[in-house]
């Protein structure tokens, strides 16, 4: 889609063209909110931030079983419904101090909803990209009450305050219900063409989709992030106990989101692939952990994460048999290869099912 | 004259070798060509995307084994 470089205002004099960025989680609010001031002919593009955490790809990419499912990201397919530029910002890095040490405190789980959408309305601010191209201001998808933590009418000036957008800052979808910003006062935007959306209701939402014309567009259940699923924060915090200290690397979080994750003693813990799509994924980490496999018989591919001794091993080998073709011989032959590339194997008994306790599923 | 490059995502999940992608492009002249080869099956349809929004042109793409190599020559923005 070509927009006009400039627009012609009531007395005909040409009104330079003002720019928006808007921040494109890949869900329909944020589909929206650029439309509506698209269609006031702002020229706008799209922001998307990769927390690491993102639901979007990984596990689908992963799981062999989901192969056939479409694995579009909803925020190229977001823009390319809007007909405007993407640019996808690696934040993961910069994102570890939000989770790690949220200002504002957890939210259910253990997803640091508003400090995360204060740091990504802040990057968009900074991202010295915006500024140096004319950006005049901000655009977000946020409803008043639609979640719990962060859009709450209450929290909505906070953000905009630390974000450091101040009046920049422009949610269209909610915004009568708002003070007006700097794009209403100065007559960038028309204030009366805005919605006032609250609640936690998406009827509104769907209405306005219809009235463009959208469909097929993305309904994500849990929010924008793996850290709203209590599974995975519980995972997560698993790890940070066993570590005895709270911090992660971008390949331990996406293990979290990967096989069966037993832990039998406090120092150690086992990721059991559960199907082939799994096996292939973990297997690019067999420099980086000692891994077991099944030999005598089919069976997952195993990491061991942690610190761990011989008869660590030897238990570990007796739950990957388990989990193994072999369940119910009397031996099962297995593989222990370190990250290094040296290996050895051993002969062991699969553990009884019973004897896998509850508890050590994490 | 056009050079060619190679960017290697392999083992990287989406939207990783997109980033990584944009990002190549980025410091490329205008009529280089960039080789992306990438092993998640989700870049098949993500960088084809990304490249359509952002006005670049996806020359080849192959699939080899597990591999799917992406050639695309960087336009203007």
């Amino acid at each position: 889609m070509t927009q006009a470089n400039s627009i012609q205002t009531s007395n005909n004099a040409p009104q330079k063209q003002r720019k928006a960025v808007a921040l494109i989680s890949g869900g329909l609010d944020s589909l929206l909110a650029a439309k509506v001031i698209q269609e006031q002919g702002v020229h706008v593009e799209g922001i998307n931030f990769y927390t690491g955490f993102c639901v979007e790809g990984h596990t689908h990419a992963i799981r062999k079983k989901d192969k056939d499912k479409q694995k579009r990201n909803n925020a190229l397919w977001v823009a390319e419904q809007l007909g405007i530029k993407l640019h996808i910002i690696d934040i993961s890095e910069e994102y570890k101090d939000i989770v790690l040490n949220p200002k504002h405190g957890y939210g259910a789980n253990l997803n640091p909803c508003l400090d995360c959408k204060i740091f990504m309305v802040n990057q968009a601010q900074a991202w010295a990209w915006a500024e140096e191209n004319g950006f005049d201001f901000i655009i977000t998808g946020e409803v008043i009450g639609q979640r719990p933590k962060s859009q709450r009418k209450e929290t909505m000036p906070i953000i905009a305050r630390e974000s450091g957008a101040e009046d920049r800052l422009l949610r269209p979808l909610c915004a009568k219900n708002l003070m007006p910003t700097l794009p209403e006062r100065e007559g960038w935007v028309d204030r009366d063409q805005l919605y006032d959306f609250s609640g936690r209701s998406r009827k509104p939402q769907f209405e306005l989709a219809k009235k463009f014309g959208f469909d097929d567009f993305a309904q994500p259940a849990g929010g924008c992030c793996f850290l709203t699923d209590a599974n995975y924060s519980a995972k997560l915090a698993d790890l940070w106990e066993a570590r005895g200290e709270r911090r992660y690397e971008l390949d331990d979080i996406m293990l979290l989101k990967v096989g069966r994750h037993i832990r039998p003693k406090p120092n150690f813990k086992l990721i059991v692939s559960r199907e082939e799509g799994e096996n292939n994924f973990l297997k690019g980490y067999k420099k980086q952990f000692t891994s077991i496999h099944t030999v005598s018989h089919g069976g997952p591919l195993t990491l061991l994460d942690g610190a761990f001794d011989k008869d660590d091993i030897k238990l570990a080998a007796q739950i990957v048999a388990r989990y193994s073709g072999g369940k119910s011989a009397d031996a099962v032959t297995v593989q222990i290869e370190n990250y290094n590339g040296t290996s050895y194997v051993m002969d062991v008994p699969p553990m009884p099912a019973h004897e896998v306790k509850e508890e050590w599923h994490v | 004259m056009s050079n060619k490059h190679t960017l290697d995502c392999s083992n990287l999940l989406c939207p990783m070798p997109v980033i990584r992608t944009q990002n190549a492009l980025k410091e490329l002249n205008e009529g280089d060509t960039l080789e992306v080869i990438c092993t998640d099956p989700g870049t098949l349809s993500d960088i084809p995307t990304w490249c359509r929004i952002n006005q670049q042109e996806v020359l080849s793409t192959e699939e080899i084994d597990n591999q799917i190599i992406f050639t695309i020559k960087k336009t203007a923005i």
